[in-house]
Formats: C-alpha cells, structure tokens, sequence
C-alpha cells in the first residue's frame, strides 16, 4: 500500500469509505470542504455501492498537475496509462467523479452496479476508484 | 428607458497560430479592422472593454492604437471574457453616458488540453493530481449520459464535426480549412469516449473587436449598424451539472445555458422559431448538439432527426456555427464569444461571402458556454 493521495479523502480500516459532508440542510456533499466553508459541515461516510451515472476514457496524458505514470522527470506519452472514469450515483447522498477500474470501456452502462475500492496510483501513492460488483464476485468466486 | 446599442465596426484577426505575433498585437490588428469597418478612428472611441484569459491585460494596446486617455477596463471573466466585454460596453451606451465603446478579446494559448490549477476553481488537489481536471472529460462524461437517455448516435456527433470543417473550408477567418470526411472523423484516435480527436475544438490564438454605437451617433455617420436586441450572461443555479465537478448532487437542477437563453428571448421579444443564424458554443461536437435543446432549439433527442436531415447546415432551417464555430476556428478563450458575435454580424449585414446563409436573415443568436458554469448569449436584429 502506498500512501493516500489525500490524508482526509477516504477513511481507514478494511472497508474504507470515501469522505463526504453532511450539510446542516442534510444535504451530502463531496469532497468535503474544507476552511471557513467547512463551517458547520459534518464529515460523513458515503455508501461504498453506487450506480454508474456517466463515463468515458481518459486517451491522453494530461498536463501538470496530473501526478500519474507519464508524468515523471523523463517520462512521456509512452509511459501513460489509459483508464476510465465516471460519475457514480450514491443513492439518496451524492454522485461522486471517480475512476472505473477493473472494467472494459464497452461492458460499462447506465445504472451499472459498483463498489468503493483503493488502488495504486503512482510509485508512491494509492487513490480511490469504483469497480463492478460483479468483477469483485468473479475474483471472490 | 435604456439607449437601443448597435455594433457598426467589426474586425478580426484570422484564427489559429500565428507565429511570433502576440495575442495583443493579434488584439490591435482587430481593433483596426472594425475601426476601419466602421469608417472612424482610434481618438473617435469614448470608452473600452476588453481582455484575454492567456494574453495578458487590454489596455495597454493604447499603447499602439494612441494615448488618447479612454477609459480602459480590463476584463478576466475566464470563458465569460468576450461576452463580459460585450456586455459591459453595452451597457455603457445604453445608459447614455457614452455613444462610442470598443469590446475586444484576444487569446494565445500553448498546444495541447487546457490545463487548471485546482485551487484557483476551489477544489483539492488530488482532483488534478489524478487526472480529474479536464474540460475534456467533463464534456465526455455530459454528452455520454445525454447520448444514453436521448438517443443520439455517434455518427450524429460525427457529422456535428464533419458540417464544421465543411464551413471552415469556406471561412477566411477558420483555422482549419480542410474538410474531413465522416469515416475519417469517426475512425480517428479517441481523446475521450465517445469523443474523437476530430470531435474536439483545440486551443488557439485569434482575437475579435466590435465597435458598438448609440442609436444617434449611428445614424449621425450614416453607419451599417446591427441592432443588439439582447445580451444575457448567466452563471450557474443550485445542483447543476459543470465542468470541474467532484461531486453533482443527486437533485437534478438547473443550467446556465437555460436561464441565459431564456433571459435573451425575453428581453429581445422574440423566440428560437424567429432566429435565422446561431452560433452555439461547440467545444466539442456534443456541446453543439445538447446546446441546440438547452437553448430552445429542438428537444432533447431531435438532434438525430435534425444532423441526419442537414437542417444546421448552411441553407437548412436553422444554420448553426456558419463559420465553422470552435471546432474550426480553434478556442482562444478570450476571443471566442465575440468571434460568435462577428460572424452574426456579418450573416446579418450580407456579408459572409461564399459562407452567407440565403434569404435576408432579421435576428442572429450566439451562445457561449465556459468554465465555471456560465453562459452569455446575445441575440442581434438587421432592422
């Protein structure tokens, strides 16, 4: 395990949820805010399940500040790595961009079953992505 | 009881890249060419508005253009700067305090994908370090779930691309004048699903000025003015849906786009059925189809029917982005607003050349849509 990519972003222990804020509206909230924004807000678990709202691939590297493989000193185009994102719709709290990992860009669809996972994301740090439910049945199996 | 406002200059520097000329200067080049348009002169001017987001302050073209001492006001509203401009310099005739303004915009950005700073759009900064903050993705992400709920083709995003590099092959002021066939467009490598590479405007340079006049001053130099019916620039309502967005909330809410075209309709006394010319923001192929039901065009969905009958093209029943829109011209932020309103202007005077939509076009509308959730539009009249 690397470190976070952000200290607050999800909480620890073995089933880690992503960090939202609880409005006083009860309204939820993500990321949680932070500064004289936060005032007032309470942090707060999201669900670790969701259904996917919207996706696409990302084909290109992106420019600074993006911090993953292809991003380094001597690195380049050759050395990213493709991968997908989404929206993922936690019921009754908020929907949450995330990325999608352990699916094929055609097997993803509107409403699609996912779950909370952490996953590497450079040499040094781990960040948070969702994945098919079924893909964690079919590894458990 | 406000000034009626007319634009009786417009100029423009020729989108794209233009080597080893500064986005100012491409800036001075346009304030000329609408000055000679509108047969004046710098000192004429009263009062000016204008900017870039990536070429510097406008008011030290006075540099250049004379030290007339004019009021100069610098605007850096983002994607809003050109329709800020327009809007501000409007809004100082129509009150009467002046009779001669200058909006201009400008822009020269680096090759490649924008790039933001999270802090300055006030989000953390894992959200760029992992790759989150691209305006690109977000149009993906709009256009994929609008493509699933409403039933659009990717080949209707195909010929949105296609229709615009048609109509810059006839634009001198387009930066891609090629045309690009279907299969190539939809073969291309892809940047963001479903958006090809074709499928994407790309940053540029370029820059736009308009003169705008009071009603008694147009007529005091026999000027070929373009009434202003309307401008109406709108940010975001509560549980929209915008570029650089961690979180949406789960209430569906309102959109920029939305209010600010129906602001415009109403305050011109007109409706989409009475516009001859648009120019919708299509900084991808996608923003151009979701922009025609956002701003009262066709409803959601129809968009399929429309691209596969031709009725955007130029002489279909509602020519959209006539010069080839950002897909052709390329995005230099700051110019791109008034660019859209050039080309209404001249689709409204006769003047658009090989490009002129057929019959006499009365009311032109122009969109533009940007970061952090805003969207200006502007609806002209040819009295």
């Amino acid at each position: 395990m690397g470190q976070k990519i952000d200290p607050n972003l999800w909480s620890d222990g073995p089933e880690p949820h992503l960090m939202g804020g609880k409005l006083p509206s009860g309204e939820v909230v993500f990321p949680m805010p932070v500064g004289d924004a936060a005032e007032g807000v309470e942090p707060y678990k999201l669900s670790r399940r969701g259904k996917l709202w919207s996706w696409t691939s990302q084909g290109f590297l992106p420019k600074e500040p993006y911090e993953g493989p292809g991003s380094g000193p001597g690195e380049g185009p050759p050395d990213f790595q493709p991968f997908l994102l989404g929206y993922v719709e936690l019921p009754g709290e908020v929907i949450v961009e995330s990325r999608i990992v352990d699916a094929r860009l055609e097997d993803l669809h509107l409403g699609m079953e996912l779950e909370f996972c952490i996953v590497p994301f450079n040499m040094t740090h781990d960040t948070f992505a969702f994945r098919p439910v079924a893909a964690i049945e079919s590894k458990a199996a | 009881m406000s000034e009626n406002v007319y634009i009786i200059g417009a100029g423009i520097h020729p989108f794209g890249r233009t080597d080893g000329r500064s986005g100012r200067e491409q800036g001075v080049h346009a304030v000329r060419e609408a000055l000679g348009d509108a047969g004046l002169e710098w000192p004429d001017i009263e009062c000016a508005y204008g900017g870039s987001a990536a070429a510097g302050n406008a008011d030290i073209m006075v540099n250049e253009l004379g030290l007339t001492s004019l009021p100069f006001t610098n605007v850096a509203n983002g994607c809003a700067t050109g329709g800020s401009a327009l809007a501000a310099s409007q809004q100082a005739i129509a009150s009467g305090m002046y009779d001669l303004a200058l909006a201009v915009g400008f822009d020269k950005h680096p090759r490649g994908a924008f790039n933001a700073k999270p802090a300055d759009y006030g989000l953390p900064e894992w959200y760029g370090q992992t790759g989150m903050m691209l305006t690109t993705q977000f149009f993906a992400l709009k256009i994929q779930r609008y493509m699933q709920l409403h039933g659009i083709s990717r080949t209707t995003l195909g010929r949105v691309a296609e229709k615009a590099f048609r109509n810059g092959t006839i634009t001198p002021h387009a930066w891609r004048r090629s045309p690009v066939d279907l299969d190539t467009i939809m073969n291309a490598p892809m940047i963001n699903d479903p958006l090809t590479k074709y499928m994407f405007c790309s940053p540029a340079e370029g820059a736009v000025a308009l003169i705008l006049a009071s009603e008694k001053k147009m007529r005091e130099l026999g000027a070929d003015g373009v009434k202003i019916r309307a401008v109406s620039v709108k940010t975001r309502p509560p549980n929209s849906f915008e570029v650089f967005q961690a979180g949406i909330s789960i209430e569906e809410g309102g959109k920029p786009t939305v209010l600010a075209s129906k602001a415009a309709f109403e305050k011109a006394g007109v409706g989409p059925e009475d516009i001859s010319v648009a120019q919708l923001q299509d900084t991808e192929s996608g923003a151009e189809i979701m922009h025609m039901a956002e701003n009262g065009f066709c409803k959601d969905g129809d968009q399929e029917e429309w691209l596969a009958n031709g009725w955007t093209e130029i002489g279909g029943k509602l020519p959209v982005n006539t010069d080839g829109g950002c897909l052709a011209c390329g995005e230099p932020v700051g110019a791109s607003g008034l660019r859209q309103i050039y080309e209404n202007v001249a689709q409204l005077r006769q003047r658009a050349g090989e490009r002129q939509v057929p019959g006499k076009p009365r009311f032109g509308y122009s969109h533009v849509y940007g970061a952090p959730g805003l969207s200006g539009v502007a609806i002209l009249e040819r009295e």
